[in-house]
């Protein structure tokens, strides 16, 4: 079978026009996303950290999520979760090497992480998400879940580079659990004894402190400039508040989690272990969302790959079937 | 060793008879007693019976009490002991050949019943030490009788069967050597240059104190220690782990300042700089005065002060925030790289394999068919076979 020139000058031609559409999408790469005017978020600090995870208790107790056992713990008396889940937005990780006799120390030492969302810039999870159960709030830039409009469909747990959002996969009607900041609160009428993110407000020793980004910023830049050692003035609860206390430097890394991690996050992380040691990934400036959005846009831009590979298919099969009559005739 | 002693083989002993004509205490009280002093110290059953024995027998040892850099709050806090006749049991229990608080004589013949004493009793009297020791400028700074605290407490010591030095000023220095410490104090430990018991503690709890001694009459020895010469029974864990506010720190339940809501509630003290999380003693479960477990600095609303513990007490600020001497996490915290879920058991495995299995022999067989199908309807005579 060959085919005939006219049905070659068509093809050739429609090839032409598509590609002469799709060459202006494919040169506009989408940059990261920036930061939202009143981003709010979180400053982690794991050398202040003691591990007593009354944030783990008041993150429930706020958001009126139910007790976790882990099969570690026979009796069922104590909340136990061993990692985020269905029920569990917020959880204290431990990191232990050796002897685990000194807090803050990679070899025979032990540290703690907070785990929990970090409220990207530029989220994976809103980007992924087909529908807009999952946003980023223009103000505040709380990465919001909305059950109403979820599909279930799970994209946003798949996506989360730092592996954030979880699925109720024991409800019949389930839900995705991650950490929206407590912004319930913001709305005023609750009678809860929070004000502002629970975390951060039961932290006795401000290891998690709640505050615009940007101040965040500056708090955890003046704590690496610390010799460490030395003593300063540590903010309790929200950067602002009355709330203070005289602590020693810790022996920080001097790089700030969430500065720059895939177009930086509204929650920022001090440690003087290592991060990856820590469970927080080690991950390029440019977001996620940026790059598959940059490729998806320009894939189907005008949907111009479709029509391409539909034309083509066309072609094929048109180039391959057989003319029932003319066989009937022959 | 404890199996002889059997509590109701006392219950006519002529011992406690004597016991009772001579302190005055029924024996229901004095065998009540015996029981808690054994209870505090964690010691097996029958060692009650033991204790009331060796207290009810006529050992009576020799004890020599010495008082250097204090305030005498140790041995106010001891005859404070609220338990019956508690005081007459200790200075009729024990022979108190020297105290200069509690002593009648004065003077010359107060030394003159010391070197008495020490002189009858050499290597078996019990030497305590209550208060610090100044060292600087030869030791001028405390004198009794013309003797400088130092010459006094190696003169006293060297014939002693065993040193305690109660509270903290004599088990570390305490408040006295606080900086700047003009007086150069030190402990009895440091002064004499070994390890000594010692029941630290602004004052320390009585019971504290009594037990140990209670525990050398009746096992002629003290009792274990750690590091640092503390009675493990007493000092072993932190205030933290029995406080019982402990539920409150975990649940993020904190006073912010005294008398807001949270502090009137009973909340935990940490951030009003309470020192129990790095401060080891048993105030918590023992309480102060026998009036209840309550009764004791954290019970009644104050942040502890690490009174007992060197390096803490009367050095770091009250309010300051305390460090966490946890020894390790609890291996039943979250690990960073939490497993999820376990393997593939094999049952399960097996199943998988074999609807696999079956899966593929299908498919083979079906584009067997799928090919002998197509074969059918090449053949228009085939067709009709099939139909028919």
């Amino acid at each position: 079978m060959s085919i005939d020139r006219r049905q070659f000058l068509k093809g050739a031609l429609a090839g032409g026009v598509a590609m002469t559409a799709a060459s202006p999408t494919i040169s506009e790469a989408r940059e990261n996303l920036t930061m939202p005017p009143k981003a709010m978020g979180l400053l982690y600090d794991s050398t202040l950290c003691i591990g007593c995870k009354a944030c783990v208790a008041a993150c429930k107790e706020s958001n009126g999520m139910p007790p976790e056992f882990s099969s570690s713990v026979p009796d069922q008396l104590w909340d136990t979760p061993l990692d985020l889940s269905g029920k569990t937005k917020n959880v204290i990780k431990m990191y232990r090497n050796g002897s685990a006799d000194h807090k803050d120390v990679e070899e025979n030492g032990y540290a703690f992480m907070k785990h929990s969302c970090l409220h990207c810039v530029d989220p994976s999870c809103v980007s992924a998400c087909p529908v807009s159960a999952m946003t980023k709030d223009p103000e505040n830039g709380i990465v919001k879940y909305d059950e109403h409009d979820c599909i279930g469909c799970r994209y946003c747990v798949a996506a989360c580079p730092y592996d954030i959002p979880r699925f109720q996969y024991d409800r019949p009607f389930p839900k995705i659990v991650k950490c929206e900041l407590c912004r319930h609160l913001q709305t005023g009428e609750n009678n809860t004894r929070f004000q502002y993110s629970a975390c951060a407000s039961v932290c006795p020793t401000g290891a998690t402190l709640y505050g615009p980004t940007e101040e965040l910023k500056a708090e955890a830049n003046r704590r690496l400039a610390l010799k460490a050692g030395s003593e300063t003035s540590y903010p309790r609860g929200k950067i602002g508040g009355k709330d203070s206390y005289q602590g020693k430097v810790g022996n920080y890394i001097q790089h700030l989690y969430g500065d720059k991690e895939l177009g930086g996050t509204q929650v920022l992380k001090l440690s003087a272990v290592s991060f990856e040691k820590l469970g927080m990934r080690t991950l390029p400036e440019r977001s996620f969302a940026s790059v598959s959005e940059t490729m998806q846009h320009s894939l189907y831009g005008y949907l111009i790959t479709p029509l391409v590979v539909l034309g083509g298919l066309a072609i094929a099969a048109k180039r391959n079937v057989r003319d029932d009559d003319s066989s009937d005739q022959a | 060793m404890l199996n002889k002693y059997d509590v109701s083989k006392l219950e006519h002993s002529p011992e406690i008879d004597a016991l009772e004509r001579r302190l005055g205490v029924d024996r229901r009280e004095f065998l009540k007693l015996c029981a808690a002093m054994a209870g505090s110290m964690g010691l097996p059953a029958g060692a009650e019976a033991a204790i009331a024995s060796a207290v009810a027998g006529s050992k009576r040892p020799s004890v020599i009490w010495l008082h250097f850099q204090e305030c005498t709050g140790c041995t106010e806090s001891l005859l404070r002991a609220e338990h019956p006749t508690l005081d007459k049991l200790i200075l009729d229990v024990i022979s108190l050949d020297y105290h200069e608080t509690l002593f009648a004589a004065a003077g010359h013949q107060a030394e003159a019943a010391r070197k008495a004493a020490m002189e009858a009793n050499k290597g078996k009297y019990l030497l305590v030490v209550e208060g610090a020791i100044p060292t600087k400028d030869g030791g001028i700074y405390c004198k009794v009788g013309g003797q400088t605290a130092i010459e006094m407490l190696k003169e006293c010591a060297a014939g002693a069967a065993a040193v305690v030095a109660i509270g903290s000023c004599a088990s570390w220095g305490g408040m006295p050597s606080t900086g700047p410490n003009p007086t150069g104090s030190s402990s009895a430990g440091e002064v004499l240059g070994k390890k000594v018991v010692t029941i630290p503690g602004c004052p320390p709890n009585p019971y504290n104190f009594l037990s140990t001694v209670v525990h050398y009459l009746t096992f002629n020895k003290l009792p274990d220690v750690d590091d640092l010469g503390r009675p493990k029974f007493a000092y072993g864990r932190l205030v933290h782990e029995n406080c019982e506010r402990r539920a409150h720190f975990d649940a993020g339940r904190f006073a912010i300042e005294f008398g807001d809501e949270g502090h009137r509630k009973g909340y935990c003290l940490y951030k009003l700089g309470c020192k129990g999380p790095e401060t080891y003693a048993n105030c918590p479960t023992i309480g102060f005065n026998d009036v209840g477990e309550v009764s004791w600095p954290v019970g009644c609303g104050h942040p502890c002060i690490g009174c007992t513990e060197k390096g803490i007490g009367f050095t770091k600020p009250i309010h300051a925030l305390a460090e966490l001497k946890t020894v390790k996490p609890p291996v039943g915290y979250p690990r960073v790289d939490e497993e999820r879920g376990t393997g593939a058991t094999l049952a399960a495995a097996a199943a998988l394999a074999a609807i696999a299995g079956a899966a593929a022999g299908a498919t083979a067989k079906m584009v067997k068919n799928l090919g002998s199908n197509l074969q059918v309807e090449d053949q228009p005579a085939g067709k009709e076979k099939v139909k028919s």
